[in-house]
């Protein structure tokens, strides 16, 4: 576990959100709100995107558990989102660099 | 309240630490025979006894915030920096978040509003402040006056009028699921630091994060916090101070008495009294009375305490 390659496709940059996201039927999303990834188990099949946004009004990140971490998102301001696709199946843990005591799981099938 | 507090035991102490009074924004404190004592903000008489030194805490300012309950936290700041300036103070410890977002023009602000005290301000970064480049921004700006406790680490120390303060970084490397974290290097830092001072020193440790667990459902703690405790157990006078929580707390066990001070830019719920650890909302005419009302301590029957009002409340 500690071992895992990298597995992750692509980190898609918040500015590429704009996109309307209603017309992408893979896209997850989870929400940041209380200090609280909701929901924080998802299970998706393999590429999705999954899309964080953050509706607390303090900023959070969502860093993976790996050290070094797999993926990272930038820190989170209000309303920020995060996104990524998952292409390749696992668990994939994750928490808020900021507040580390905030932790989500992503299955991969 | 004589010298003598000092060289006696615990127990002692802790009747001392009954009296210690609280501001909302900034505690005053105030060493005599090794002892520090906390004194009014606003009130430089009352706080600073004749060969004294006194000194004061500014925490969580969080420039770059500006959103509900606190439009203008520069404005909370500088008042904050006027009332401690008042006291004049021979420093003052600055225990994190600065700034919100760790943004150059973030830091720009708070170290304008901060550096018009003109008193020597001492820093140690907040979550907030080490966003971008492993902190090395925020080192660079807010320590520069300071030898790191290693190369790129947010911490020192230094000596000022027999009190050895320490300076300590708990908001990085943090891991998934814990809480703040010192790390080895910092401690094994920490262990050489202390074992060339003598039992008799009075030691303040000052930090973001709290050194003990206030709620760890928060992740308001730190997670190697005890292992720094243990190496200072030996001294006769310990004060941690730390920030992170908007709210005053305090502890004591044995010679170490634990502080969290208020935030200069909005207050944050009691552990457990709402669904998550955010900024409280107050009506933005009572700002700054909330935040200085919300926790005063009050002692009866003592008649060397004194009560403190929010020094930021109209
Ligand atoms: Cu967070």
């Amino acid at each position: 576990m500690q071992r895992r390659a990298l597995l992750l496709s692509a980190l898609v940059p918040v500015a590429a959100l704009s996109l309307p996201r209603a017309a992408r039927a893979a896209d997850t999303e989870v929400t940041i709100d209380n200090f609280t990834f909701s929901p924080a188990l998802v299970t998706v099949s393999a590429g999705t995107r999954l899309i964080w946004t953050n509706r607390d009004d303090i900023p959070h990140m969502v860093v993976s558990a790996l050290r070094p971490p797999a993926f990272k998102s930038k820190v989170l301001d209000t309303d920020d989102a995060f996104a990524m696709v998952f292409d390749t199946p696992g668990t994939y843990s994750y928490f808020c660099g900021l507040h580390p005591h905030m932790q989500g799981m992503v299955v991969v099938t | 309240m004589d010298d003598t507090t000092r060289t006696t035991n615990g127990t002692d102490r802790r009747g001392l630490l009954t009296c210690m009074l609280w501001a909302g924004t900034g505690v005053i404190w105030t060493v005599a025979g090794g002892i520090p004592r906390s004194g009014l903000l606003g009130s430089a008489q009352a706080a600073t006894p004749s060969g004294g030194f006194s000194f004061a805490q500014i925490s969580d300012s969080h420039i770059g915030f500006a959103r509900d309950p606190n439009t203008d936290t520069p404005a909370t700041l500088a008042a904050a920096v006027a009332q401690v300036k008042a006291m004049a103070p021979a420093l003052i410890l600055h225990t994190g978040d600065v700034s919100h977002l760790s943004r150059p023009a973030e830091f720009d602000t708070a170290e304008k509003i901060l550096g018009a005290s003109g008193i020597e301000t001492h820093y140690v970064p907040g979550e907030h402040d080490m966003l971008e480049d492993g902190g090395t921004p925020f080192i660079e700006r807010f320590q520069k006056r300071h030898t790191p406790g290693q190369p790129g680490g947010a911490f020192y120390s230094f000596d000022q009028q027999g009190i050895h303060f320490v300076g300590l970084n708990n908001v990085t490397d943090l891991k998934a699921g814990g809480l703040g974290n010192l790390g080895e290097a910092q401690l094994a830092w920490l262990e050489r630091d202390l074992k060339q001072r003598s039992d008799s020193t009075p030691i303040v440790v000052f930090a973001h994060i709290p050194l003990w667990t206030v709620y760890a459902d928060w992740g308001w703690g730190t997670d190697d916090g005890a292992r720094a405790l243990a190496l200072l157990k030996r001294f006769g006078s310990v004060t941690v101070l730390n920030g992170h929580i908007h709210q005053v707390m305090q502890k004591v066990e044995g010679n170490v008495a634990f502080h969290t001070a208020r935030s200069t830019a909005f207050p944050q719920p009691a552990p457990g009294t709402a669904p998550g650890p955010g900024p409280m909302k107050v009506e933005a005419g009572r700002l700054r009375s909330v935040l200085g009302v919300a926790s005063i301590a009050y002692v009866p029957g003592r008649s060397d305490l004194a009560i403190v009002d929010s020094p930021l409340g109209a």
